[in-house]
């Protein structure tokens, strides 16, 4: 119970105040199409340089929270799902509004979302110690094969190709290689003077994950989005309270589901929503209903997505392996302050640590009462025009990757790299693997560097590297996940020839 | 969008390429010891990428629907403002007045509103001026951001 002694940290007015911006920016960021969790992370980044580790925690762990939810509101009110995340939620959501029962579909919606995030962030408090414990036996060879873990499981579960993923993890390798070497001090793949201090991850972060969407929104022209506008009459909260506990069902099936998709890296919300909905449509005893406006489709699909974003945290807290693209990113707004997850992160800053995961419990029951109080507000910022959002973010990302340093060179890196993904992303590509091969690079090769060191001391590389419970254990882990993947790629091609 | 053997071979080239360059770099450089990581990296690396070539040739790499000539004709004039903002405009007219004229054009690039209504226009300008207030106060008073100035700022 040593989180309880840290929540003090959270309601501090400076910690609280970004708790509740980050908040109500979530939601309606989460809100607005296109912007995804990930990317409205990666752009807050560079603002929480001026702001104390923990307090910059707290202001990403809220906007990742709260976009995740506020994702629900354009996918009930206008049908387009503000993130991946939140596509089963405008299956019953949008029908809902339809029949006038919009304002019902919102405050489920957020209901649900609070009570599976909740769960999902005690789940986080709870095992994220217990693995800590069990992650302070690992040495750098066990590291070395965590890190690539990370990247083969990333690469081979978030893609949908299996070849691209894992060759997007090389690539990612590969990048967080350029610069001068640690050790020897040599000059490594500096093609461009820009490249000398290496590729900063916040740049890049930014560059693959937002200017792929600016390019995405450009691609479709001068195009008139018609979005139609839904009247919603006013609904008494009671009786929505009264609905919730109806959907009981529907609510543990999506929380249950939500946590343990969490807890598996590489596996998102987008899963989560869709898992739930499909397994409380076979549970329920309404099937009929589900697709027609029925609330147990909103409440399995909300209370999964919440439910999985403490959860994604965990591999990311305890092991360094984050759980989801956009703790990827949270990754990378650990290491900009100087904080290495993994085992030592509870001993070495425990203020840290627990003051985030406690902001995030918080932060569950701040975005269910300004969710319901801002959804309006924010389904009328859903209808900014596409040409307004895609030179907005293109400036912000300009901005955010060049405050990093106050250097040129990272905009150069971070538009080299937006470009191409964008190009390779067309061709079945993805950034999320690419991320974590940069992010978890530097981890997996001083590891290796160690642990070469190490066992050319005693027994020999293969020895230390290839043997032993954890390595062997590790290893298996890794095959199991690329011959995992290697089977579904086959499997959904003999369906595909067969169709 | 119609599946296309050469859109997908293009990118297996390039990234075949590119594979090349660095396992050739990570056996040729030195110091040796330098490299070690890397030439693992880049095995791995080269693997995969000549799997995705063989694949793409023949004919086997289906995802992704690639870019269709309307979608590159869509994005080049807002590619062309972007690349002219970053690598010229930002450092020889100053970054603010940059990003305002970027701003203004992005939006008036895409904006379906016709070219001959003089209140979109206005409202083009004004959102802006509106947006690049915020940028300006955000990063250059609050997080005093030290930005190139240029011919103007």
């Amino acid at each position: 119970m040593e989180f309880l002694s840290y929540f003090g940290g959270v309601f501090e007015p400076t910690a609280f105040l970004l708790l509740l911006g980050g908040t109500i920016g979530g939601l309606i960021l989460g809100a607005t199409p296109g912007l995804s969790p990930t990317m409205a992370v990666a752009l807050l980044i560079p603002f929480t340089f001026q702001l104390q580790p923990v307090q910059g925690l707290i202001l990403l762990g809220a906007a990742y929270t709260s976009t995740v939810a506020g994702g629900a509101v354009s996918a009930i009110l206008l049908r387009i799902p503000g993130a991946p995340a939140n596509i089963a939620t405008a299956l019953d959501g949008n029908e809902m509004a339809r029949n006038g029962e919009g304002a019902r579909a919102l405050h489920l919606s957020f209901l649900s979302s609070g009570i599976g995030g909740v769960i999902g962030v005690l789940l986080l408090i709870f095992m994220t110690p217990i693995l800590a414990r069990w992650a302070l036996a690992f040495g750098p060879s066990h590291l070395f094969w965590l890190a690539i873990l990370g990247v083969t499981v990333i690469g081979s579960l978030d893609s949908k190709s299996f070849v691209k993923g894992l060759l997007s993890g090389c690539l990612g390798l590969w990048l967080s290689m350029i610069g001068y070497d640690d050790i020897q001090g040599a000059q490594r793949f500096i093609f461009h003077s820009s490249l000398t201090g290496g590729i900063n991850i916040i740049a890049a972060l930014i560059g693959l994950f937002a200017i792929p969407q600016v390019l995405d929104m450009m691609s479709k022209g001068r195009q008139k989005r018609s979005i139609e506008r839904i009247e919603v009459p006013r609904q008494p909260f009671g009786s929505s309270i009264r609905e919730l506990f109806r959907s009981f069902r529907a609510l543990s099936i999506g929380t249950v589901t939500g946590s343990i998709i969490g807890l598996i890296p590489g596996v998102g919300g987008q899963i989560a929503g869709l898992v739930a909905y499909d397994q409380a449509k076979k549970f329920s005893p309404d099937r009929d209903k589900f697709g027609t406006g029925h609330a147990e489709g909103v409440v399995a699909a909300e209370s999964a997505n919440n439910a999985m974003v403490g959860p994604s945290l965990v591999p990311l807290l305890t092991l360094s392996i984050p759980g989801s693209p956009t703790a990827a990113v949270l990754l990378g707004g650990l290491l900009i302050h100087g904080i290495f997850p993994g085992s030592d992160l509870f001993d070495n800053y425990p203020e840290v640590a627990w003051t985030f995961i406690n902001s995030m419990l918080v932060g569950q029951i701040l975005m269910v009462i300004f969710g319901i109080w801002t959804a309006a507000w924010a389904a009328r910022i859903a209808r900014v025009p596409v040409p307004i959002m895609a030179a907005a973010v293109l400036i912000l990302a300009i901005y955010g990757s060049y405050s990093v340093q106050q250097n040129m060179g990272d905009v150069y890196v971070m538009l080299t790299l937006g470009i191409g993904m964008f190009i390779l992303e067309k061709f079945g590509f993805s950034a999320a693997p690419l991320v974590l091969g940069l992010i978890l690079g530097p981890i997996a090769e001083a590891n290796f560097i160690q642990g070469s060191m190490i066992a050319n001391a005693i027994d020999g590389p293969f020895a230390y590297f290839m043997t032993g419970p954890l390595n062997l254990f590790l290893i298996a882990l890794v095959i199991l996940s690329v011959g995992y993947s290697f089977l579904m790629t086959m499997r959904d091609r003999k369906r595909q020839e067969q169709v | 969008m119609q599946y296309s053997r050469l859109q997908h071979l293009i990118p297996a080239i390039a990234v075949l390429a590119l594979s090349v360059v660095v396992l050739w770099i990570s056996y040729t450089q030195q110091p040796a010891e330098a490299f070690l990581f890397p030439r693992l990296i880049a095995i791995f690396l080269a693997g995969f990428a000549v799997w995705n070539f063989i694949r793409a040739l023949l004919g086997l790499s289906r995802i992704g629907g690639g870019l269709s000539k309307q979608e590159v004709l869509n994005i080049l004039p807002g590619l062309v403002v972007m690349l002219v903002y970053a690598f010229w405009a930002s450092k020889a007219l100053g970054f603010y007045v940059a990003s305002t004229i970027t701003f203004f054009l992005v939006y008036t690039l895409y904006d379906p509103s016709a070219l001959t209504d003089g209140k979109a226009w206005l409202r083009r300008l004004f959102i802006s001026l509106a947006f690049m207030a915020v940028i300006y106060a955000l990063f250059a008073i609050l997080l005093k951001v030290q930005t190139p100035r240029g011919l103007f700022f």
